[in-house]
């Protein structure tokens, strides 16, 4: 039977989940074209919901509705990281909206169902609960990207990231299947227990194969990075920021719990495989990116090199391994996120900023904003003292420590063939004239955001100790 | 049945076949046996339904209706009307449309009139009158109406020809909503009885008539009888033959026999659902009178067993509904056809959600009468 | 022995119908084939006793969605020449791994593997309800996921009637309420006009003017009504 403190502990989810329903019949009643009500009810949601993530934070992991469900450090510091970078993404989605005249009150519901699937991905501990948040995940974006009907190329990703995206649902789910066949449990930690007490078997590997395939294509590795490009470059910007951001942290918890809490016992099977994904993302990631001429296109290569570096923390197999991936994945997050909210603020109606020559001479036109790209490109690059270079440092150090010396050095030599292209954007801004001096047009709320988005780099990147104490607190009680 | 097994069955079986395969042998004829006795009667029910039909809606307009054709030289009220149709309908050529898919195109009336006929399985005429006590009657009964559709749309399909195609598409569309709110209507009967078979259904209206369901499921039984008359696509939501726009819909290019297996399959669904009214809303074979008149009358010889529960109540009640569809047919115009599409989505379902959570309350609060 | 049969049956034919379901030209027959192995698999499922999921199968399968695929598909005029284009072009490829595939299937999954052998499965009375069980399951054990389903459906719903609502289309009904309480000048716009220059004729030049106007006025009023 469920008890009352089952259902305390999955307050947070309820709580959402009503408010979007909420939400969704105030906003078919609001008649206000700006969808005020609805924008600012979904942001108190997002502040409610991580009050109470951070409320019923538990003291040590608890396990709740036939332990489909788990509450740990992991999960309260990823939850919260989403709530904070969706709360940023649905104030440049709202500016971006209003600008371009196709503001939806559904935008922000269906963005709040993303942030549920999210959650239950975080917190899911078991095969069925991991499928399940990543569909309730993945059918929202699919509509938030179509949302935009006039746009034939928002149209055209959505489908991509529809048909690739059922086929790696159905690849995870056939993954799945064969770990229960053999271990006869959906739960994580009954699995892992059972794997290690029956020893081993071919169909566990078979089973995991799939699985890889369906974290790497959520992940966007290589070589299952096909939609990435497409779906970055033709989705509405706004859609876009919020792709490349809160999800990867759910992404990324989605592969710590099959990998690490349900197949740690295999560790010596998949960290072969996340080694080939690994080298093979970098190396694709950061080549191709330097031949884009769209800066979205560019920041989706730029993505799967990252998520490259991503894995080299979880391949090393180890707690403190693990806290420097989470480390990388927020990092990742806050630095995508503000890049493409650059791209919001430059752009204007009937006009996307999506091209890197509209950057040239931003200096001129905006020394301040020029100067927050800076702080993002040079993150992004891992030049220090910016948040991305410690992200880099920490994941390299585990990699190293782990005996992979020689990936590590891959590693860096892909980094610095990536450099080049962020670098370049710099160039742009500095040292090109301006096709042209429109003055940016921007609220007040766009610019203190972004502001508070780049600087936010730098002065993390000053004192990276915080947040790396966290990550690793709660991955070691995990562990 | 048990003298039929011992006195008939058996000894042809001890005569036709070995000793090993006797108990098959005799189970198989026996069930093959019970299904004759009911398919023939709903045979000629339907048969005499469309006569019915033509009485009743002569009578409302104030006309005669088919009085001439009789047996023996008399005429009994037109009462040969049904076997004349039918002869007549035998005799006539199937004709197949040029282009037409011959073998979908001669599939779709059997299609049509399967599922009708294979859900008269599950229907309880008794305590212990049904063919196949199974436990998910309920949702037996709702996977065959939902199959009917498919004798419709392949016909629509298989005669190549624009009208028929339009029709189909009508009736698929129409089908596919309100089946929504029929199997919510169901739902809510099985919320209220707590069972999935029908003879537990009845069962659970046993008391007096404000313990049927129909008092509680008020709603739910006004949306089921509606839905019902739109899923067998009669009038006033006849679109897909929509005689007056698209000639006959989706049997346009049907004759002869084809064509009378469509009729056929039509009358026989207004029948299951009529049945199955008053087997989930009206108490099946329970009697009215039950709580109102003393215990001892329903002892009494003669007047105690039609007055007592009986499978004559359901029969009467089913009558009574049958001619409601009737009744229907001959009083309202048709409906447009996006009226039918706002009635079911956006009046019949919420109503049948809004009081299914009034059920579930009903139940949990064990209200009295009903469920107590 | 019968039941033995009858599985085999219904396995044949479930392997039949899907065979020919990928092989056959005409898609609306591909799509009656599907019907035809979901009916089959229906079947098995009645054999484990499993009655709940067999009619639901049939009830959300052949009952709602193959008949929306049907009416989809029959609409469609697909070229299937221009569907089969690529195919020879592809098969070598596509063959490799397909066989690769099945080899690795066959290597790897067998029944002993899941150690099926050891279980057997527990025969149930007339009267146990697979349906209460279920109900059961769902209600207690597996409400979370069962309800994270639902919210799943919910977004279903969400994004359907956001991606294809045009917003509330305006009925051409007629509103007599209006119409009585409308005045003229609501439907009548009188404009003034110079006449246009010396040499036209004097008598037709402002009312004639004014009237055309009037007209089309008019008629560009019933329009937004």
């Amino acid at each position: 039977m469920i008890s009352k403190a089952e259902i305390l502990i999955l307050m947070p989810e309820i709580f959402i989940l009503t408010l979007a329903c909420l939400i969704l019949i105030v906003d078919t009643f609001s008649q206000d074209p700006l969808r005020r009500v609805t924008y600012y009810l979904s942001q108190l949601t997002l502040v409610l919901t991580a009050v109470l993530v951070i409320g019923f934070s538990p003291e040590q992991t608890v396990y709740a509705f036939g332990n489909s469900f788990i509450s740990d450090g992991m999960s309260v510091v990823l939850k919260t990281g989403v709530f904070v970078i969706s709360f940023f993404a649905f104030l440049y989605s709202h500016e971006y909206l209003k600008e371009h005249g196709w503001l939806k009150g559904e935008y922000f519901v269906l963005g709040l169902f993303a942030i549920l699937g999210m959650m239950i991905l975080i917190s899911a501990y078991s095969l069925l609960t991991v499928y399940l948040g990543l569909e309730l995940l993945s059918l929202s974006l699919y509509a938030m990207i179509a949302m935009h009907r006039e746009s034939t190329t928002a149209s055209e990703a959505a489908m991509k990231f529809f048909v690739l995206g059922a086929i790696a649902s159905g690849m995870l789910l056939y993954g799945m299947s064969m770990i229960y066949g053999v271990t006869g449990s959906l739960e994580l930690g009954t699995i892992a227990t059972n794997i290690e007490s029956n020893g081993d078997n071919p169909l566990l590997v078979f089973g995991l194969v799939f699985i890889m395939v369906g974290i790497a294509f959520k992940l966007g590795a290589v070589p299952f990075h096909m939609w990435i490009p497409d779906v970055y470059q033709g989705s509405p910007t706004c859609v876009t920021l919020f792709i490349a951001s809160a999800p990867k942290l759910a992404a990324f918890a989605m592969a710590m719990r099959l990998l690490v809490d349900g197949l740690q016992p295999l560790l010596n099977d998949w960290q072969g495989m996340l080694i080939i994904l690994s080298i093979l993302s970098m190396a694709t990631g950061n080549i191709i990116a330097i031949s884009q001429t769209n800066i979205k296109r560019m920041l989706a290569y730029s993505t799967i090199a990252h998520v490259g570096f991503l894995l080299l923390g979880l391949l090393s197999g180890t707690p403190s391994g693990y806290a420097g991936s989470m480390f990388y994945i927020i990092t990742y997050a806050l630095m995508s996120m503000g890049a493409f909210g650059m791209i919001i603020l430059l752009g204007r109606k009937g006009f996307e900023a999506d091209e890197l020559a509209h950057f040239k001479g931003l200096s001129e036109r905006s020394p301040w904003f020029a100067f927050i790209m800076l702080i993002l490109m040079f993150s992004m690059a891992g030049v220090p003292p910016f948040l991305g270079f410690w992200g880099k440092w920490f994941v390299l150090k585990e990699v190293v420590d782990a005996g992979f010396v020689w990936l590590a050095a891959t590693a860096v030599f892909f980094s610095i063939i990536g450099a080049y292209y962020y670098i370049r954007v710099i160039k742009f801004m500095y040292f090109d004239k301006a096709d042209s001096m429109t003055a940016i047009k921007a609220s007040k709320q766009m610019r203190f955001a972004l502001s508070v988005n780049g600087l936010a780099l730098l002065i993390l990147g000053l004192m990276p100790g915080a947040l790396l104490a966290i990550c690793v607190s709660v991955l070691s009680i995990a562990a | 049945m048990e003298w039929i097994r011992n006195n008939l069955i058996t000894p042809l079986v001890e005569q036709l076949f070995p000793a090993a395969v006797h108990t098959h042998a005799v189970f198989t004829i026996e069930t093959v046996f019970k299904i004759a006795v009911i398919i023939v009667p709903v045979l000629f029910t339907v048969a005499y339904l469309t006569y019915a039909e033509r009485k009743v809606i002569g009578f409302i307009q104030g006309r005669i209706g088919p009085n001439r054709v009789g047996f023996f030289g008399f005429s009994f009220w037109g009462l040969g009307q049904p076997i004349a149709d039918a002869f007549k309908l035998m005799f006539k050529e199937i004709i197949v449309p040029s282009g037409a898919n011959k073998a979908l195109f001669i599939a779709a009336p059997i299609l049509s009139l399967a599922p009708s006929l294979a859900a008269w399985a599950v229907i309880p005429f008794g305590d212990t009158l049904v063919l196949a006590d199974i436990n998910a009657g309920l949702l037996y009964v709702l996977a065959l109406t939902s199959l009917a559709v498919y004798g419709v749309i392949i016909a629509g399909w298989a005669s190549n020809s624009k009208y028929a195609f339009l029709g189909a598409m009508r009736s698929v569309a129409q089908i596919v909503s309100y089946e929504i709110a029929m199997g919510f209507a169901l739902v809510g009967v099985l919320v209220a009885s707590g069972s999935l078979n029908l003879g537990d259904i009845v069962a659970a209206q046993n008391g007096s008539m404000v313990h049927w369901f129909w008092l509680p499921l008020l709603p739910l039984a006004v949306i089921y009888f509606i839905s019902g008359v739109v899923e067998t696509n009669r009038a006033p939501f006849d679109v897909a033959e929509g005689e007056s726009e698209i000639v006959a819909g989706f049997h346009v290019d049907y004759g002869g026999m084809a064509f009378s297996v469509f009729f056929m399959a039509e009358y026989a669904n207004m029948i299951i659902i009529a049945i199955l009214i008053s087997v989930m809303f009206f108490g099946g074979w329970l009697s009215p009178f039950q709580g109102i008149l003393p215990d001892s009358v329903f002892d009494v010889p003669m007047i105690g067993t039609l007055l007592g529960e009986g499978i004559h109540w359901l029969l009467v009640k089913t009558s009574f509904f049958l001619f409601m569809f009737l009744w229907i047919r001959a009083t309202f115009p048709r409906y447009r056809y996006d009226q039918i599409m706002r009635l079911g989505w956006k009046i019949f379902i919420p109503i049948t959600i809004v009081w299914l959570i009034v059920v579930a309350v009903m139940v949990v609060t064990n209200m009295p009468w009903w469920f107590d | 022995m019968i039941e033995q049969t009858v599985f085999y049956i219904f396995s044949a034919l479930l392997l039949l119908s899907a065979g020919l379901m990928i092989t056959v030209r005409n898609p609306v027959f591909a799509a009656l084939f599907l019907i035809l192995s979901f009916f089959s698999t229906s079947a098995i499922w009645l054999l484990l006793e499993a009655e709940f999921l067999a009619i639901t199968l049939v009830v959300v399968y052949v009952g709602a969605v193959m008949i929306l695929f049907m009416f989809v598909v029959m609409m469609l005029d697909i070229n299937l020449s221009a569907l089969r284009e690529g195919f020879a072009r592809y098969l070598p490829i596509g063959g490799m791994v397909a066989i690769s595939m099945a080899l690795s299937m066959v290597l790897v999954i067998n029944a002993g593997e899941f150690g099926l052998a050891s279980d057997t499965v527990q025969r149930h009375g007339a009267d146990y309800s697979n349906t209460k069980e279920l109900g059961v399951a769902l209600y207690t054990h597996y409400l979370y996921p069962f309800e994270i389903a639902g919210a799943i459906l919910l977004v279903a719903i969400i994004a359907a009637i956001t991606l294809t609502m045009r917003g509330p289309r305006s009925s051409k009904a007629q509103k007599p309420g209006e119409q009585v309480l409308v005045k003229s000048t609501d439907r009548l716009r009188i404009i003034k006009m110079k006449s246009e220059g010396a040499d036209s004729e004097p008598e037709k030049d402002p009312l004639a003017e004014s009237k055309l106007a009037q007209s089309e006025d008019i008629t560009v009023k019933k329009e937004s009504l």
